[in-house]
């Protein structure tokens, strides 16, 4: 199947075509807000990291700054540095680099202060976004689309429908080449043994296993009951009882596909098919791991009803609860609730939410991204020091 | 999906409510090929559980043909199954105290 999007210098196919504005740390992410302020057709990914982070947590910061200026949806980047933080910005410039696509910096500390950068930075976006509007839309096929799962505010219906459709159109696109991502490991709590059974390996089925024992183990080592967050206060309100059930009703939303890999969090998948990715539970932080992985597109199911988008790619909304569909109608944009209502099956419902995939990448905009959800938000692994 | 529950596997123990359920009300639901009646005790909204069956304190409560928790007391057939009788097993740190 053909749709059509923006080709990158990298191969790789955008289905949007923003130019961002990057800070290195929370030292300069305020003035990548107003440089951004200034001019239009760009977005700023505020975020309070990049000093004082080191090892694990370190790289994991810059991997996911590089990932997400290398997503196919960015056309241009511009990295806004103060100058004396952990992460230089030279580091991510490189990184991004790489891809081959317009990358530009400006340093606060050598530019002489805010408003110094402020005119250099909206100086610099100027021309990569009327640059950028230049690019035409063209055809490419389908199997290079790589598409993220999230679930977030289930309930009883995410379970029963919300997330068995997506599972059902992630196999659709799995079936024509593309590529599908799982995330969330604190929602596979439970349910690994099931999702292990599908690995294509026993190595993957191990770090499979791996990935959730390591996210168990640190709670268990917090000395905490993850009850105090997993299940949340609305999941049980929703009637999820147990951090297992929600998981057993999470993994429906990864079809039934064979599982390729298990990836780190931001990193690239090496091939096409279908991955796992250790993210955590909290909505904001496992999207920006999955963007930072290459997903053009977001499918979010939820019970309860939920806003987020993302600066850099369209997220579209499902729900399995026709009265959350109702209540949050502003947020929501396919109502899965039929298939438990009666009278739509739910490959009827799949074709409706693979069919809106297809419009939203050809271009048509998310309800997130008309309301500009532009949530953002970096999973850490380690203290500020 | 018209009936008022749900019965995901055949092996569950429990029962999600497809719609409000008044406490007092009999409820089918299919369970494979057959249809049981379960007389629901107290009232249940839309989305939560009941006992198929009996379950005693500290056995398996079965959703989707797994284990979602342990009772953590003996629970009737037709109880309302949720926060306040059963319990996790997992990300547990506060049992290693």
């Amino acid at each position: 199947m053909k749709i059509y999007g923006y080709k990158r210098e990298d191969g790789r196919f955008g289905i949007r075509n923003h130019v961002i504005v990057l800070p290195t740390s929370v030292c300069s992410s305020e003035t990548a807000v107003r440089i951004s302020n200034l001019v239009d057709g760009t977005v700023a990914l505020p975020h309070q990291h990049g000093c004082c982070q080191v090892g694990a947590d370190y790289e994991q910061t810059v991997r996911t700054l590089i990932g997400l200026g290398k997503n196919p949806n960015v056309a241009a980047v511009l990295v806004v540095a103060l100058g004396c933080e952990g992460i230089q910005p030279g580091v991510v410039v490189n990184g991004i680099k790489a891809s081959g696509k317009p990358v530009e910096s400006v340093v606060i500390q050598e530019c002489g202060g805010t408003l110094k950068a402020i005119g250099k930075g909206a100086e610099v976006l100027r021309k990569m976004v009327q640059q950028a509007s230049l690019a035409k839309r063209e055809e490419f096929d389908i199997g290079d689309l790589m598409l993220g799962i999230e679930c977030g505010g289930s309930d009883a219906t995410s379970g029963i429908a919300g997330n068995p459709v997506v599972g059902f159109v992630s196999d659709m696109l799995i079936e024509a080449g593309g590529t599908a991502m799982l995330s969330e490991t604190t929602e596979l709590i439970g349910a690994e043994h099931i999702l292990a059974r599908r690995a294509v390996s026993e190595e993957v089925a191990n770090k499979l296993l791996e990935i959730v024992d390591r996210t168990e183990q640190r709670s268990i080592s917090m000395g905490v009951d993850i009850r105090g967050s997993q299940p949340t206060p609305g999941n049980i309100e929703g009637g999820i009882s147990t951090i297992e059930e929600k998981s057993l009703g999470c993994i429906y939303k990864a079809g039934t596909a064979p599982i390729n890999g298990i990836l780190e969090y931001g990193e690239e998948p090496h091939s096409r098919g279908f991955f796992v990715m250790d993210t955590p539970g909290q909505d904001i932080e496992s999207i920006t791991g999955m963007l930072a992985g290459g997903c053009q597109i977001i499918i979010f199911t939820t019970g309860r009803g939920t806003p987020t988008g993302s600066p850099i790619a369209p997220v579209i909304k499902v729900t399995g609860n026709s009265s959350t569909y109702n209540k949050m109608i502003d947020n929501i944009d396919i109502n899965a609730g039929k298939i438990i209502d009666g009278g739509v099956s739910l490959q009827e419902c799949a074709k409706e939410i693979f069919d809106e995939m297809v419009e939203v990448c050809n271009g048509k905009l998310t309800k997130a991204e008309l309301l500009k959800h532009n949530e953002f938000a970096i999973f850490r692994v380690g203290y500020t020091f | 999906m018209t009936k008022k529950a749900l019965i995901a596997n055949d092996r569950d123990n429990v029962a999600t409510a497809l719609a409000d359920i008044k406490g007092g009300e009999m409820v089918y639901a299919h369970r494979g090929d057959q249809e049981i009646g379960i007389l629901v005790k107290n009232p249940i909204i839309f989305g939560h559980k009941f006992a198929l069956t009996g379950i005693k304190r500290g056995e398996e409560v079965i959703k989707y043909g797994e284990p979602i928790g342990i009772a953590t007391e003996d629970i009737e057939q037709g109880d309302h199954v949720h926060v306040h009788n059963i319990a996790s097993q997992r990300g547990r740190g506060d049992l290693k105290r």
